[in-house]
């Protein structure tokens, strides 16, 4: 069984909301994103989202955008966060690490190539943002060789044909993208993502994280009400910007912390 | 004049947007749904006849097509070999051949009931154009614009604020035309519900490549009817610049069945291929994935696409639309590169010898003219897409030759 269904199962045995962070791998230095995932797990992360940066993120905000942008200033690759996922792994082997990114770095390493990459590094998911799964075939098949799920995005604009041909291909669970709009937008509606969750359910028994504009506390209880994951990034990465290394080490695990207890109290 | 589906018909891309390996719909999922509805809206009105009697009357009326296309006789007797003809799409209202698509797009974003109009823009003649037929359709447009674009081009951009558009000026990567592109995607996003994105070359996911390509082969239409009545032959060879590659593709794309005709295009070898400095991915790039389409990028070994460089903006791009990617590999089309060094002396050449002036664009097209006339026989003709008017560049000659104007 995959990590990322084990952590799901197991989640679910507990009545408890997956919580995941996601940063960007190499914001803001190469040298601080293995311990501070290792800190957000203590924190209370039930998976982490590690972004490989890229020149050129269409569908992110400014704020990612600016921390690919940080990370690119070091030349953060797709093989140097591969290399972060393995010396993350030396010390945890349990908290499953899903890739976040876009297709050009994968398509240039090769999909082959990236694939055993990923199961030799021990990353457990890859979501490419820019990769719909009309385009998907090939690079679904490697990963699935490699026992590697492959994570899809449904958005509001998703019809109940596109849900099931996403779902079908779908592995891990499904990310819906909560608004129309970039990463850390500010228009989130919950009794409108709560109605979009209750019509994925009908395709897939797959969980189902969602993401994009999810800022507080608040926000993410709202959401753990009706979703399986919670993802959070622009929130964190908005605290990396601003804050020293030092701080950002203590500051984005508290975040993460008080966003944990605020799900579980809803739960409960 | 738009005849479209007859002859072209049966040609690419299939209904997922490849061009061979090359096209595509590499968006987020977001977007998915707002391509289908622009693609079925597309393929709908292209067949349907009140439509394209509209686009017609515009393309006449408002554009002033056909556009001529002159016999550079001077021109051709200096250079001592073919004989050149100019498409004259600098003659076009706004001055370039970008208002072919502009105007397109903007009529079918009308019959798509869209309020508000956005573009991305490099040199500045895709926004002018895009700025302008929204200004006559009464809608709310918003270009997005690099900022070092924007201090290159500073005359397109008051016309844009003139014409009643907002300029935003976009500060992200290299601000110039790829992060201008990212930034009207991010908008898209966004406002897909009101809101029509005019693409301005034959680049992004499907179907823009297809749609913006069928709304400039009146370019190459044109030219097969006036270079026959002018001639009574088809040309030898047809000459086009290359950055994302529209008014490339508006010309050689009802030629390309005709195999006896070499197409080549023409991209931007900056300071030159060898030093790095330059915009031709088609040259000397890779293949990859940006912008919605998989085609010849310049990126490096990490896949993260990298800066370019030309003297003209317009074709200061690290992609090209993936049809060129396909004519390139199958090799019905041949490209080549030109320097800036080359193309200024260009610019100058026709100003003198002919009384045109045309764009920096175009003058790395009459660059290469000028290498290959001399390589063909006298009875032989060429035809060079004169795409844009080089009043926007000069600024830009007069720096380099230390004036102020």
């Amino acid at each position: 069984m995959s990590r990322l269904t084990q952590t799901f199962q197991q989640l679910k045995s507990q009545h408890k909301t997956a919580l995941i962070p996601f940063i960007t791998a190499g914001d803001p230095n190469p040298t601080l994103t293995v311990p501070l995932m290792h800190k957000l797990v203590v924190a209370g992360a039930s998976i982490l989202e590690l972004g490989v940066p890229f020149s050129d993120p269409m569908a992110d905000g400014p704020v990612i955008q600016r921390a690919s942008e940080r990370a690119l200033e070091y030349h953060t690759s797709l093989r140097d966060v591969l290399e972060m996922v393995a010396d993350f792994r030396q010390d945890d082997n349990e908290t499953p690490v899903v890739l976040m990114g876009y297709l050009n770095p994968i398509e240039t390493m090769g999909y082959k190539t990236f694939a055993k990459a990923c199961a030799k590094a021990g990353v457990d998911g890859v979501l490419t943002v820019d990769m719909p799964p009309e385009e998907a075939e090939d690079l679904v098949r490697q990963l699935t060789h490699q026992a590697c799920d492959t994570i899809f995005l449904l958005a509001p604009t998703s019809d109940a044909q596109r849900m099931e041909r996403i779902c079908n291909q779908a592995s891990g669970f499904v990310y819906y993208v909560s608004l129309k709009g970039v990463t850390g937008s500010n228009q989130l509606d919950v009794d409108a993502v709560a109605d979009k969750l209750a019509e994925i359910r009908q395709h897939t028994t797959l969980p189902i994280g969602v993401g994009f504009g999810i800022k507080t506390a608040e926000n993410a209880a709202a959401v753990a009400k009706h979703a399986d994951a919670v993802v959070v990034g622009s929130a964190l990465v908005a605290q990396i910007e601003q804050l020293n290394p030092s701080q950002i080490l203590v500051e984005l695990p508290k975040l993460i912390q008080t966003m944990r207890q605020a799900m579980d109290e809803v739960s409960l | 004049m738009f005849e479209f589906m007859h002859r072209e018909s049966r040609a690419l891309p299939d209904k997922n947007g490849h061009f061979g390996i090359y096209g595509g719909l590499f968006v987020s999922e977001t977007l998915m749904q707002p391509l289908a509805q622009l693609r079925a809206a597309y393929e709908h009105y292209i067949a349907d006849s009140d439509f394209i009697a509209e686009l017609d009357d515009d393309l006449h009326h408002y554009v002033g097509r056909p556009s001529a296309l002159y016999y550079a006789k001077r021109w051709s007797h200096h250079l001592g070999g073919a004989q050149i003809f100019l498409k004259r799409e600098d003659l076009n209202h706004t001055g370039a051949h970008k208002i072919n698509s502009a105007l397109g797009q903007a009529l079918l974003a009308k019959r798509m009931g869209k309020t508000r109009i956005i573009a991305e823009t490099g040199a500045g003649q895709h926004g002018v154009a895009t700025a302008t037929v929204a200004a006559r359709m009464g809608m709310e447009c918003v270009v997005y614009m690099g900022e070092e674009d924007i201090k290159r081009q500073t005359i397109n951009v008051y016309r844009m604020k003139l014409l009643g558009a907002t300029v935003r000026p976009v500060s992200s990567g290299s601000k110039t035309l790829k992060d201008a592109l990212n930034e009207a995607m991010r908008d898209w996003v966004t406002n897909i519900d009101n809101t029509f994105y005019i693409i301005g070359t034959v680049a992004g996911p499907h179907p823009y490549p297809a749609m913006v390509r069928d709304f400039q082969a009146v370019i190459g239409r044109e030219t097969r009817r006036q270079i026959k009545a002018q001639t009574g032959e088809l040309p030898d060879a047809l000459i086009a610049c290359v950055g994302g590659g529209s008014n490339a593709m508006g010309l050689f794309y009802p030629f390309l069945e005709d195999k006896r005709v070499a197409l080549y295009g023409v991209e931007a070898a900056g300071d030159g291929l060898a030093t790095g400095r330059h915009a031709a991915p088609l040259s000397a790039g890779k293949v990859g994935v940006l912008h919605g389409n998989r085609t010849y990028l310049m990126a490096d070994e990490d896949g993260q696409i990298i800066e370019t460089h030309s003297i003209s903006a317009g074709l200061d791009y690290p992609g090209v639309g993936p049809e060129h990617a396909w004519l390139k590999d199958n090799k019905r089309a041949q490209y080549v590169a030109i320097t800036d060094e080359e193309a200024l002396e260009a610019f100058h050449l026709l100003t003198r010898m002919e009384g045109i002036m045309p764009a920096l664009e175009s003058s790395h097209a009459l660059a290469f003219c000028k290498k290959f006339a001399p390589t063909l026989r006298r009875e032989q003709l060429i035809v060079v897409n004169l795409s844009g008017r080089g009043d926007k560049d000069i600024h830009t000659v007069a720096a380099l030759e230390g004036m102020r104007v």
